[in-house]
């Protein structure tokens, strides 16, 4: 049966298209270009294509859409390409697919897992919540991992993915989502009025339901003919865009449109430069939801074998792909629609076994042709079991109300409860959705955006009454969005075939025996019993009910399945259905991938990486790099042999003895300039700037309104106007956002301009005793000298015949100056300075050894040191908050009771008994180690390294009256050991603190 | 993601671009040293976070940097208005259980004076 013996010569749209060959399961077979391939394996005579989640029982394709719950497949491209869970009705054949099932073991035919259905009576709804509970422990070791493993879809791949991923944002004033019958007339009509369109549907081709429905004429064409040439004609209009292979799948606020275009999934080899998908974002001024419908099967029992699908899908196999579901066909319906599959196979020849009706009079055009080609018609019966595990082979047929039955043998059997009109994306859109009792479906009510449905998906059943709505809310979107409809646009159609009536739940015979399995939902194995179940157990609302027999979750989001488990819900309940509610629809509409949403944003471009103009020189130095924020900055520069402790060491030893140059460019920078330039700095810096002198330089400390440190930096006075101040690193941003807030919301009056220039200045640090023989030789038109440029002063001259500005300041405790350069020169001044530091013994240093200087000196680092609960008193900085200021920022904040207490956290050193041993950073510090756990914990130790220039360890601790505190014992308990320290001051090294200026 | 009208570009423009700061209409006062505590709690540390309209700050950090007021409902999450910075509370009228539809973009720029009202602390 691997010869396409199920497609039907003369019947179907793929007639001359080439052949394509697949595999499915390793089996090599043929199908059409132009095939699903559902439709494919179809042609083949292959029914069953996979194994149910939780009794891996034997799964069919249920429908020809998106919609399918069963026919879930995985499709190997190569090692990497593995994609799990594809729905097989909407994967386009190529030539050389390979396709494999999922969730079974060893073999799809064969699936010792298959025993869960015998055991079923022990994995009833919410048997997850009941079962698996003792002892405790075996969780996490042992159910769930074998859980997993049991049920479940496809697996993983665990390749990296080799795809591309784009991204479109675009605009529109017309988006007509859904490409069917409604969707095109919609987009005719707003693009011949003039409006900018943009019509997206999910599958290869417009035409939605036309694929099948072939008594369909449009403008004088069959449907499908009138589809495909209007689509001809929107491609060429320059006001559409069609979207082929795109799916709505998320409708946001203000009418935005997320859409997944499936660029290339469809190729047998797809150029590399192809995005596998393209992930647009649209803004469109009226959208049109033309979404359509979706048909439900009947709920009884066993109607999971493979062989039983929908109506519609077996129509769409004939009717579009010339395949033929099978020879002896049965039909169970609860409406009209489904008759006319079992006229259109009867017409072609193939064989009806009968058709089942549960009404007990159907009457109309569609049933009397039926009648008339000789079909045998079953009214108020209803098919209570089926027949066959691995494919039907026959159906149990009963009057509805109980009687004899009788089984009429069948290969495959056509089951149709009517349509659910797909509300999705309008509910997404937060419309809410209105219960029509007179047609027992949800309908769109009230819209919450400039939307509006047409068509089936807005309960419109017939095909003319369709075209008119759709035209009608095509020129009306159109005009709204500021097009000018000059002529009306109209469109003649009709169609024998009505989509109305139907039924909702369990259809007779779906029994409330414990053994019945009536499936409402497929994807999650839950049947009519469950539902049943979950309301005996005490789930009252439609989402406990959900959740509790997973009905409606997974891949397919109920779609054939929620409204049949809301009306068993509703029946078991007793209560009408709107009063059970209706669960959320929530995006995305169909599975999206990953890598359409994560898109560019991987790997390097996942975030900025930022490197400083003399990240160059690091490279080739051997720099060891750390990331600070998005930066890269160097860390240590190891030399042969020496491992990073080795070389951190080496580096704090050389600029205390001789002298280092750190790359400081990263340091934020913003310049603030205007005639009140000193009076923002006041209200912005708890410290003094007016009596500032030009050419001076001052470490100011920036609050927060609530006192707490927020900054820190020292800040140059470069005119009476103009101010360059530095930052940290890492609050160079929020530094700017903090000043401009102020700047533009409290304090407009002053005439102050902000400009961030952290990047336009490279920063080359020379630090340590012979810092300033270093620099001397390169600078130009500046008196370096101690009497001319003292400590915390700031010069603009040249160095190397480039502009600077030379600021004498220190973060090591050692004499130093910070070169200021424009950054495009920084690599060439760094040369220049490393050049005439080797001469003098220099080394370059990292941030290690920077963070080390500093600590040895006591400086903080904010973030590190403080962690936003921390006063400048708390850090001992009180010296910096300017006591006779009348205002600035966070000065009533330092007022609050609390921030005065006496039992506040302080910043203090602390020194190892042990001086070898180099404290945890964030490790808790008690007084005494001998109470009982839990211990009082009175601080924790913010910096901690090893001081090769101390010859002992040093740490810097926030501890509760630290000050009061020097000279005692404190105890840090670790996992393995209790550490005696002994609280001190701040510095470390050098103390009075005469090396600044030596 | 929402567009947002950038009162000082007089533009729509998408989230992306603008960053949230908080509760709008909250003075600093200009003798705050001289607050009560209880003052300064409620200057500071209590927000009103009321459900349906709030008045509320944006920047334009991705635009023209400029911080700007906004009223959106908290329910549909629909922009009533935006304003400059600096400019009194919009006059909204009697408040609605629900705002009309488009009013986001219908409401804005057409000029209709606000009522100044005095500044809440």
């Amino acid at each position: 049966m691997t010869n396409e013996s199920f497609r039907i010569p003369g019947q179907g749209r793929l007639g001359q298209a080439r052949l394509a060959r697949f595999s499915f399961d390793g089996e090599g077979l043929a199908g059409l270009e132009g095939d699903t391939l559902a439709s494919a394996l179809l042609a083949n005579g292959i029914h069953l294509v996979g194994r149910s989640f939780k009794y891996h029982r034997p799964r069919g394709i249920l429908s020809a859409g998106a919609e399918e719950p069963n026919a879930l497949v995985g499709i190997h491209r190569d090692a990497a390409r593995r994609t799990p869970n594809v729905r097989a009705t909407v994967q386009e054949l190529y030539d050389g697919l390979n396709a494999v099932s999922q969730n079974r073991w060893p073999s799809l035919k064969f699936d010792v897992g298959a025993v869960n259905d015998l055991a079923s009576p022990f994995l009833s709804a919410g048997f997850y919540y009941k079962t698996f509970m003792w002892p405790k422990a075996a969780w996490k070791q042992f159910y769930e991992p074998n859980i997993r493993a049991a049920a479940g879809l496809g697996v993983a791949p665990d390749l990296p993915d080799p795809d591309r991923y784009s991204a479109r944002f675009a605009h529109c004033d017309v988006l007509v989502l859904g490409g069917g019958a409604a969707g095109i007339a919609a987009a005719l009509a707003a693009a011949e009025a003039g409006a900018r369109v943009i019509i997206a549907d999910e599958q290869a081709q417009l035409g939605g339901s036309l694929r099948f429905e072939t008594g369909a004429r449009i403008g004088g064409a069959a449907g499908w003919d009138w589809a495909q040439a209007s689509a001809a004609r929107l491609a060429a209009m320059d006001n559409v865009r069609v979207l082929t292979r795109a799916t709505a799948f998320g409708y946001y606020a203000q009418n935005f449109v997320g859409l997944v275009e499936r660029v290339s999934d469809h190729l047998p080899q797809p150029m590399p430069d192809l995005p596998r998908e393209r992930l647009w974002q649209v803004r469109a001024k009226r959208v049109v939801l033309a979404t359509g419908a979706i048909e439900r099967h009947m709920v009884f029992a066993d109607n999971d074998r493979p062989g039983i699908m929908l109506a519609s899908a077996a129509r769409t196999y004939f009717n579009h792909y010339g395949v033929a579901v099978g020879r002896n066909v049965g039909v169970y319906t609860a409406n009209d629609s489904a008759y006319h599959a079992a006229i259109d196979f009867k017409k072609a020849g193939v064989n009806i076994a009968a058709i089942v009706d549960l009404r007990d009079n159907p009457q109309g055009a569609a049933v009397d042709e039926a009648r008339a080609l000789g079909i045998e018609i079953n009214a108020g019966r209803a098919v209570i079991a089926a027949t066959g595990r691995q494919r039907i082979n026959a159906m149990v047929v009963r009057p509805k109300n109980g009687g004899a039955s009788r089984a009429i043998p069948v290969d495959a059997l056509l089951t149709s409860a009517g349509w659910t009109p797909s509300v999705h994306l309008f509910s997404q859109s937060r419309g809410k959705v209105a219960f029509d009792e007179a047609t027992r479906r949800f309908l769109p009510g009230d819209y919450a955006q400039d939307c509006v449905s047409v068509g089936a998906c807005n309960g419109t059943d017939n095909l003319a009454d369709t075209i008119a709505e759709a035209i009608a809310a095509g020129e009306k979107a159109a005009k709204e969005a500021g097009a000018k409809v000059s002529k009306g646009f109209k469109l003649k159609a009709e169609t024998p075939e009505g989509w109305a009536g139907g039924m909702i739940g369990a259809a007779p015979g779906a029994g409330l025996d414990a053994k019945v399995k009536a499936f409402v939902d497929f994807q999650n194995d839950v049947t009519a019993k469950d539902i049943r179940q979950a309301v005996r157990e005490g789930m009252r609302s439609i989402e406990h009910v959900k959740r509790f027999t997973t009905n409606g979750m997974a891949t397919d989001q109920g779609k054939t399945s929620n409204i049949h488990g809301l009306a068993i819900a509703a029946e078991t309940l007793d209560k009408p259905i709107p009063e059970v509610g209706l669960t959320t629809f929530r995006a995305p509409y169909t599975p999206v991938t990953f890598g359409a949403i994560v898109n560019h944003a991987r790997g390097e471009l996942f975030d900025p990486t930022r490197r400083t103009a003399i990240h160059p020189w690091a490279e080739t130095h051997g720099a060891v790099f750390e990331d600070v924020g998005q930066w890269k900055r160097a860390w240590y520069f190891p030399r042969p042999g020496e491992d990073m402790h080795a070389a951190v060491d080496r580096e704090c030893r050389t600029v205390r003895n001789a002298a280092g140059i750190f790359d400081a460019s990263t340091l934020g920078k913003i310049e603030v300039v205007g005639p009140d330039a000193a009076a923002f700095m006041e209200l912005l810096y708890t410290n003094p700037w007016k009596r500032l002198d030009t050419g001076r330089c001052r470490y100011g400390i920036m609050l927060r309104e609530d006192g707490f440190i927020y900054d820190d930096g020292v800040v140059g006075r470069l005119a009476e106007d103009r101010f360059h101040v530095t930052t940290t690193t890492g609050g160079a941003a929020r530094v700017m956002n903090h000043m401009e807030d102020y700047l533009q919301t409290e304090f407009p009056h002053l005439k102050v301009y902000l400009t961030s220039i952290s990047e336009q200045w490279a920063v080359i640090a020379v630090q340590g005793p012979k810092s300033r023989d270093i620099i001397a030789p390169l600078v130009e038109g500046i008196d370096l000298s101690n009497e001319a440029m003292p400590h915390m002063s700031v010069r603009e001259g040249r160095i190397c015949g480039v502009p600077t500005r030379l600021f004498r300041m220190s973060f090591t405790g050692e004499r130093g100056f910070e070169i200021n350069v424009p950054a495009d020169y920084g690599q060439a001044v760094w040369e220049a300075v490393w050049a005439e530091g080797e001469k003098h013994g220099a080394c370059a240093y990292g941030t290690e050894a920077m963070h080390v200087l500093r600590a040895e000196k006591g400086y903080i680092i904010v973030g590190q040191d403080t962690d936003g609960t921390v006063t400048p008193n708390d850090a001992g900085l009180d010296w910096a908050v300017g006591k006779k200021k009348a205002d600035f920022v966070g000065i009533r904040g330092l007022a609050r009771p609390d921030l005065g207490m006496p039992d506040r956290k302080q910043l203090v050193g602390l020194r190892t008994r042990d001086p070898k041993l180099v404290l945890e950073e964030g490790a808790q510090i008690v007084a005494d180690p001998r109470q009982p756990i839990p211990m009082k914990m009175i601080g924790h130790v913010t910096s901690s390294y090893w001081s090769e220039n101390c010859g002992h360890s040093i740490a810097l601790a926030l501890v509760e009256r630290g000050r009061e505190r020097i000279g005692e014992t404190l105890w840090v308990p670790m996992p393995d050991a209790t550490i005696e320290v002994e609280v001190t001051g701040t510095v470390f090294f050098d103390e009075k603190g005469e090396r600044l200026n030596g | 993601m929402l567009l947002i009208r950038c009162p000082y570009c007089e533009e729509e423009r998408p989230e992306l671009e603008f960053r949230h700061a908080g509760e709008a209409h909250l003075v600093r006062p200009s003798n705050i040293t001289a607050m009560s505590d209880e003052d300064f709690e409620g200057y500071f540390f209590i927000r009103s976070n009321p459900k349906g309209l709030v008045y509320e700050r944006w920047r334009h950090i991705h635009g023209c940097a400029r911080f700007f007021n906004a009223v959106r409902d908290t329910v549909t999450d629909k922009f009533v208005t935006t304003y400059k910075a600096g400019e009194p509370k919009p006059d909204l009228g009697k408040p609605k259980a629900r705002l009309p539809r488009k009013s986001a973009r219908e409401n804005v720029g057409k000029g209709k004076p606000a009522k100044g009202r005095a500044e809440p602390r």
